[in-house]
């Protein structure tokens, strides 16, 4: 038995998961139960971050994936989020970065950004 | 003077949430936010994990805040965005709130308040911590902003006292961002922060988090240069002997929130020493009439969906033309288990159905049972198979049964 903790969503429910029949208990809900069979073969991670604008009022702006990514891709998406520079006011939702690195998932900016009157 | 049914003070969620609700409940409204954009600190959590119970759906915090301000914009309410309240005073007619913006002084009339300040990250000044005072030592929230917003890194290598949520989440984005964080330091024996965010932000880095371990003093002029780390007793006075010094360039304090209640304080509104924000009943209004109060100014809430519901609460509740007056407030005791419990009071002549209740437990339990009584009689029951502290709770009762109601008490039993 593995012990897991959901971290789909707040409640943090508690996992119990069998390593040979991947056989999962203590879930409050299905997204659980995903989470916990990803968890054992393949972990995945909502990565969020930023990247780099040229437009005045956003030095930064920010990004996630629009899904989750295996987590061992991590460290190479942030190399690759630090080569980008935004160049125009997006609304948040934009995809900046398409399928990044195979893994058929985009990068998104999650920040509607606006050019401010003065 | 522009005239308002309700003046709403603050433009986070909960600001945002309590002048949608009063709006679209036929109520004039005028939001006032200090900041040139809406959505509150919301702006610079860009972290995951918002919204699962309100839209069903895990978004980022910037997200979440353009959903809400979305629909604030579909209402006829209006904002007025760079604008301080210099002064508040309480007349006949209602509260004359001074204004200074960008285009200079005015005053505006308003029959009724509702405060939604938000909450303050607590400093270095209010922790002990010997030694010089040098730049680098700063909160969790400011090296938020810095990295999110300004996107500049202030540390190459730090420590961080204290195991918040937002501290936990900062340890993540400065590591994702190239950073090394030595380590999470608590004072408690328990993690502060919620159990996902020490799973996805700790675990997942190797970061190591020394539970009962204090920093107990800070070394460098111009700038931050190391920290003295120390264990600490059951009473959390550091051990000798145990003190190891830790070289590093920020000192990053997680280390607690309080409710921003200074505009409160000035119109004498009664605060709850367990909270740190206002008494209040069940529609939100706190002890002093037609002066409301919701999200982290009411308490501190550890997820933004309970702060947007308790500025729907405050919207909701004081759009309603009902009568306000007098009141009939019945203080709800609570056992020595519970640590707080928001509302703080019943005003058995307002509305008694679907009371939403908040609480926190005092300790960690397991298969615990709250049950809430009415003149002796059980008014609610409901069994949590887990409750900590760092995790709020939420309940919803129904007392409208109960008539002439003279005492309410709250209590929470293990079970043997």
């Amino acid at each position: 038995m593995k012990n897991l903790i959901c971290i789909v969503c707040p409640n943090g429910c508690h996992l119990q998961v069998d390593e040979t029949t991947l056989n999962i208990t203590g879930a409050k809900c299905a997204r659980g139960l995903t989470f916990a069979h990803d968890e054992m073969t393949n972990p995945k991670r909502t990565l969020t971050s930023s990247v780099r604008t040229a437009m005045p009022g956003y030095p930064v702006v920010s990004v996630r994936t629009s899904g989750d990514i295996p987590k061992a891709v991590i460290p190479q998406l942030m190399d690759l989020l630090r080569s980008i520079t935004v160049r125009a006011y997006l609304p948040s939702g934009s995809i900046v970065l398409e399928n990044v690195l195979g893994t058929g998932v985009n990068i998104i900016t999650t920040t509607a950004m606006i050019k401010e009157t003065k | 003077m522009e005239n308002y049914k309700i003046v709403v003070i603050g433009g986070g969620p909960a600001g945002l949430a309590a002048a949608t609700t009063a709006s679209e409940h036929g109520a004039s409204v005028l939001l006032i936010e200090r900041e040139g954009r809406l959505g509150g600190i919301l702006k610079q959590c860009i972290h995951d994990g918002f919204g699962v119970t309100r839209f069903k759906n895990k978004l980022s915090g910037p997200e979440y805040a353009e959903r809400e301000i979305a629909r604030f914009q579909k209402t006829t309410a209006e904002v007025s965005l760079l604008t301080f309240v210099t002064k508040v005073e309480e007349k006949e007619e209602g509260f004359i709130l001074t204004l200074v913006s960008r285009d200079g002084l005015r005053q505006v009339l308003a029959k009724k308040l509702i405060l939604a300040t938000g909450c303050r990250e607590r400093t270095a000044k209010q922790v002990a911590i010997q030694g010089t005072n040098p730049s680098g030592v700063l909160t969790a929230g400011a090296a938020q902003y810095y990295i999110n917003i300004l996107g500049k890194m202030p540390t190459k290598t730090c420590v961080i006292l204290g195991s918040g949520d937002i501290g936990l989440i900062m340890a993540r984005r400065i590591t994702l961002e190239g950073g090394k964080v030595e380590g999470v330091y608590e004072v408690k024996p328990t993690p502060s922060g919620l159990t996902r965010n020490l799973v996805q932000c700790l675990n997942d880095f190797d970061i190591p988090l020394y539970l009962s371990h204090t920093v107990t003093r800070v070394f460098g002029n111009d700038r931050l240069e190391g920290v003295e780390v120390a264990a600490v007793d059951e009473k959390m006075q550091p051990i000798k002997g145990t003190e190891r010094y830790v070289p590093c360039d920020a000192l990053i304090l997680s280390v607690g929130l309080i409710p921003e209640n200074e505009m409160a304080q000035s119109l004498n509104v009664p605060l709850n020493p367990k909270t740190k924000g206002p008494f209040a009943d069940q529609t939100l209004m706190t002890l002093h009439p037609n002066i409301y109060s919701c999200g982290n100014a009411l308490h501190v809430s550890d997820l933004a969906d309970f702060v947007s519901e308790t500025g729907e609460t405050a919207g909701l509740k004081a759009a309603l033309e009902v009568k306000t007056e007098p009141r009939q407030l019945i203080a709800l005791s609570i056992d020595s288990n519970l640590g707080y419990i928001v509302p703080s009071h019943i005003d058995i002549k307002q509305d008694l159905k679907s009371v939403i209740f908040y609480i926190r437990s005092i300790r960690d339990f397991e298969n615990v049972t709250l049950y809430m009584t009415v003149d002796g009689k059980e008014a609610f029951k409901k069994r949590f198979a887990h409750m900590k502290p760092p995790e709020m709770e939420r309940f919803v009762a129904d007392l409208s049964s109960f008539s002439d109601i003279h005492e309410i008490t709250v209590r929470l039993e293990e079970k043997k």
